[in-house]
């Protein structure tokens, strides 16, 4: 690895550059985060469409620049197994596991909050009894994961793992410590605004997807690749929850409401159409 | 058929699984759908690479598919396996060298002349949103030939879901994230 990265150089060629080594300054990322969101503005603005999805070709994110696929996807008809998902069940998730702040022998320290909302397709049905994952940095903005290497403590009593399953109507609360942010290594002074990793599953595999819950009002959305990737800024905002005070309770936590939609089920339109023949 | 319907609702954006999913979604016997010493157990396996032919060490890769008679199931069980019950899903982080490995069953035709394959769908860090495509049985070449989807791509990213049978049985599917053998990645109506 070279390390030609000192002084006022400009690192336009940083492509070339191990993402990891990266030394990109924070204005050149966020001067190409800017020149990709331009080009989308007035791409719109003369008629192109709106993108409602992340960028997976995303220079800014240095990670990103030979693990995305340079051919448009390809269309493909779902066929049967493409049209159900796995089935998970109490066997599979322990009620507990949706309360992150009691997996350990004492309290774990930080902000207590309640995350909660609705999991629901693309025509606004809840998608029911299906299996929600969330993992996290702690209230320091550390992740227990061997390669975290962000010198911030540990809490002996936050794993920062969840899991649940969906009631009746979409519904899942989780109750959890608020994460921090924290550094990473992809230019410069990089730091993740605080999140939440969610995992989801719908009615059909092909709406499976993982994405990140963030805070409002963060100070550190501007200047995130990842976040950024989502050129659309409505797009960008379905990612933030809302602090609601009903779902604070009194004297024990505050509370954020996040629904997620999954793509449209196609298992529904194509049996009712097999049915109309 | 006629075309899917608008969607109501605009889906949530994906993000990244990151780099520090791997002490929260892995589980105990995740990428064994079967008992490896189940009479019918298939090893499917191989590697995933980046753009560079360089392997990718934090992946995540997770499988659905029907059971041998080509039958969806609908068994709960896949996070507390009980090492009888085939559920049709498995996941399984790569390793350090990108290679991964599932202990599974070779999945019948979901309908007679149907060309069985088994749906895979990728995550990494690096990866701004989830990937779909197919891993197909390569035997049933009539069946293969007769499947819409294939015959939609060009002989290169045709080649690239069709897994390899080795001579212990054993399936090999590697996917290319980018790169002159990049895999072909699906979209799905209504996404
Ligand atoms: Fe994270």
């Amino acid at each position: 690895m070279t390390n030609t990265t000192t002084g006022n150089e400009s690192f336009n060629d940083s492509h070339a550059l191990d993402p990891a080594a990266s030394t990109a300054t924070q204005e050149t990322v966020s001067a190409e985060i800017a020149g990709v969101h331009d080009a989308y503005r007035a791409a719109v603005a003369s008629g192109g469409a709106v993108e409602t999805q992340p960028r997976i070709d995303f220079a800014p994110y240095r990670s990103s620049l030979l693990r995305h696929p340079t051919k448009s996807l390809h269309h493909a008809d779902p066929e049967t197994i493409e049209l159900f998902s796995p089935a998970f069940g109490q066997r599979d998730v322990h009620a507990l596991e949706s309360d992150l702040t009691i997996q350990h022998n004492g309290e774990p320290v930080g902000e207590r909050i309640v995350v909660t909302g609705r999991v629901l397709d693309g025509d606004g049905h809840p998608v029911r009894n299906q299996l929600v994952e969330i993992w996290q940095a702690n209230a320091a903005g550390r992740y227990i994961h061997k390669r975290d290497q962000h010198p911030a403590p540990i809490d002996p009593n936050f794993t920062g793992v969840g899991r649940a399953l969906t009631g009746e109507n979409g519904e899942y609360t989780f109750t959890t410590i608020k994460p921090a942010p924290y550094p990473w290594k992809n230019h410069h002074n990089a730091w993740r605004p605080a999140h939440i990793h969610f995992s989801l599953f719908g009615t059909d595999f092909t709406q499976r997807m993982i994405t990140q819950m963030y805070f409002p009002g963060d100070p550190l959305f501007g200047l995130d690749p990842i976040y950024q990737s989502i050129t659309d800024p409505k797009a960008r905002e379905a990612l933030v929850a809302t602090y609601d005070h009903a779902v604070t309770s009194h004297e024990w936590a505050t509370g954020y409401r996040w629904d997620i939609v999954l793509t449209g089920s196609n298992r529904t339109w194509m049996e009712n159409e097999e049915g109309d023949h | 058929m006629a075309p899917a319907p608008q969607v109501k609702l605009t889906a949530t954006p994906g993000q990244t699984i990151g780099p520090f999913y791997g002490y929260a979604l892995p589980y105990e016997r995740d990428n064994e759908l079967v008992n490896p010493s189940r009479t019918g157990a298939v090893r499917l396996h191989g590697t995933v690479y980046d753009g560079d032919g360089t392997v990718i060490p934090d992946a995540l890769l997770e499988i659905w598919q029907a059971d041998e008679d080509g039958n969806v199931v609908a068994q709960a069980g896949s996070l507390v396996r009980d090492g009888y019950t085939f559920t049709g899903f498995g996941r399984t982080a790569v390793d350090n060298e990108g290679n991964y490995t599932f202990t599974t069953l070779n999945p019948g035709a979901t309908d007679a002349g149907k060309a069985p394959f088994i749906m895979l769908t990728v995550f990494a860090r690096g990866l701004l949103n989830r990937l779909f495509t197919r891993i197909y049985l390569p035997e049933d070449t009539a069946a293969l030939a007769a499947d819409p989807l294939l015959a939609s791509l060009d002989a290169a990213d045709r080649g690239t879901l069709i897994a390899t049978r080795e001579a212990d049985g054993a399936l090999r599917f590697d996917v290319h994230l980018q790169g002159e053998s990049e895999t072909a990645f699906l979209s799905y109506p209504r996404s």
